[in-house]
């Protein structure tokens, strides 16, 4: 899926990460959909793919990110307690906690896989962060690890 | 005293335990251990008459988690007019953990079940045994004096019993089988009321210390052997989904081969699924057929739980287990948040 070799990715210095975005359709969709129509700036690196809640996010969609070549892999739901399905981000929250520290401990870098969460009415927090992301997924480089090559 | 002795009084006290249970018509059918056609394992046996508790033995060999043969419910613990018939089970401290854990996630009915306890002295590291031996046939292996002796044609070696014990059972921390107040009956033999268990985990967090190149270079090579026999999955009692991730093909999430992404896939992956509900109890890596020890990665997990939720498997059926529930108020330090 990439046209770039390994090398050329990681010696260009206007290398752009390419991150795949899990957001909640309820809180943070509309949170990046706020973003937008208030002309916030933020890196065109993430590609968005709505989800109902941030508990449908199952690890599996992480780390087959990862191995389908993903530079980094953000998920966004709604902030605990404002849950659309009361409890959905609760039960995500503990998946990505513990997927979290495994992958860290098979060696990938912090930071790669991040979680967050953002309203509907963060736009502005939103972008921050999708901005804070992309520099730390731009700063570890390439994804390497999990890749499957072929 | 001994090993050797200990085992014997071990062994001498469950078939003791298992002929009473079958006197007083407590149980239909025991599970235990008995002598393995192989000399460095011991095989699981069923036994359904007093005649047979003599077959029952103890030694240090006896790796199988015998919860496993418990969910699903072989077709012979099952009465086709009866229903569910009751089980006695050899338990040392993780089948009993392995029990308790499946009954807290309500895969298993304790009242069915008869814990025959005793406190465990651990099983032999057979891969790092069999490594030592190489090529050599292996005819007669035995533990006496705190030693592991094995013996072949031309030859016989010692081995120090406590270097070369399971990885997981050097640090166990519940030998016998735990118990809670409401288990009272369940339990025969020797068991142990565990409030909490303190665990310094000086293995894992020198593990830590790595750098993520580093820590992904020794994952990969302990990993990259893998051939993907899944035998770890067959043995772990806590793998009782009926289509496991591997398997699935509708769709396929995760490539079969033995490309290093695809093991390093796997590992991952079971042991996300096995948080909060690993018991330690090694039979994954003493079934490896290419000698991986899934130690440190089940070490690490029980770490995780440990120090987010408070939480150990296996201990009280009432808790649920961490990924079963959640917490208004909990850590997230993980989230990114603004500067
Ligand atoms: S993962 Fe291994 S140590 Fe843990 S319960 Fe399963 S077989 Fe036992
Ligand atoms: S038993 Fe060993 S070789 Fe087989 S799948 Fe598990 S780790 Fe891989």
């Amino acid at each position: 899926m990439t046209v770039q070799t390994e090398e050329s990715k990681s010696s260009n210095e206007d290398w752009k990460p390419k991150i795949i975005a899990f957001l909640c359709n309820w809180c943070s969709y509309a949170g990046a959909d706020l973003a937008g129509v208030s002309r916030i700036q933020y890196p065109p690196s993430i590609r968005i793919v709505r989800v109902p809640c941030s508990g449908r996010v199952n690890p599996y969609f992480i780390i087959k990110s990862l191995t389908d070549g993903w530079d980094g892999v953000l998920i966004s739901g709604c902030h605990p307690g404002d849950c659309h399905y009361l409890t959905g981000n609760l039960v995500a929250r503990r998946r990505f906690a513990i997927l979290n520290e495994l992958l860290q401990f098979f060696g990938i870098e912090p930071g790669r896989v991040n979680f967050m969460w953002a309203s509907a009415a963060e736009g502005e927090r939103f972008a921050m962060l999708v901005r804070k992301a992309t520099s730390i997924v731009k700063k570890l480089g390439p994804n390497n690890k999990f890749e499957k090559k072929w | 005293m001994g090993i050797d002795t200990e085992n014997q009084e071990i062994e001498n006290n469950i078939k003791k335990i298992s002929l009473n249970l079958f006197k007083e018509n407590k149980v239909d059918l025991i599970i235990g251990y008995k002598k393995g056609t192989l000399p460095l394992m011991a095989q699981p046996i069923i036994i359904d008459k007093e005649e047979d508790v003599d077959k029952l033995v103890w030694n240090n060999l006896c790796y199988v988690n015998l919860a496993k043969y418990l969910v699903p419910r072989i077709p012979k613990f099952v009465d086709a007019e009866k229903g569910n018939l009751r089980v006695g089970v050899v338990s040392k401290g993780c089948v009993g953990r392995a029990l308790i854990h499946l009954a807290s996630e309500k895969q298993l009915n304790l009242e069915e079940i008869k814990i025959i306890g005793f406190s465990c002295n651990g099983v032999i590291n057979r891969q790092r045994i069999e490594q030592e031996i190489g090529q050599k046939e292996i005819r007669e292996v035995f533990v006496k004096d705190d030693k592991i002796h094995v013996k072949g044609k031309d030859f016989e070696l010692s081995f120090p019993y406590e270097e070369y014990l399971n990885e997981l059972c050097k640090v166990c921390k519940v030998k016998s089988p735990p118990i809670t107040a409401e288990l009272s009956d369940v339990c025969v033999g020797e068991c142990q009321e565990y409030s909490s268990i303190s665990d310094d985990f000086n293995d894992v967090s020198d593990f830590e210390l790595k750098t993520a190149e580093e820590k992904w270079e020794y994952v990969k090579n302990s990993l990259d052997i893998c051939t993907r026999c899944y035998a770890c999955r067959e043995a772990c009692p806590m793998c009782y989904c009926n289509l496991c991730f591997v398997d699935q093909n509708k769709p396929v999430w995760f490539g079969k081969t033995t490309d290093t992404s695809d093991i390093m896939v796997f590992h991952l992956i079971r042991a996300m699924h096995m948080a909060g509900r690993c018991v330690g109890c090694g039979a994954c890596s003493s079934v490896c057929p290419v000698g991986i020890d899934l130690y440190l990665i089940n070490r690490k997990l029980e770490e995780i739980v440990k120090r987010r939720y408070e939480f150990t498997s296996g201990l009280d059926p009432k808790i649920l287990p961490p990924m079963m529930s959640y917490e208004m108020e909990e850590s997230e330090e993980f989230m990114l948040e603004e500067d």
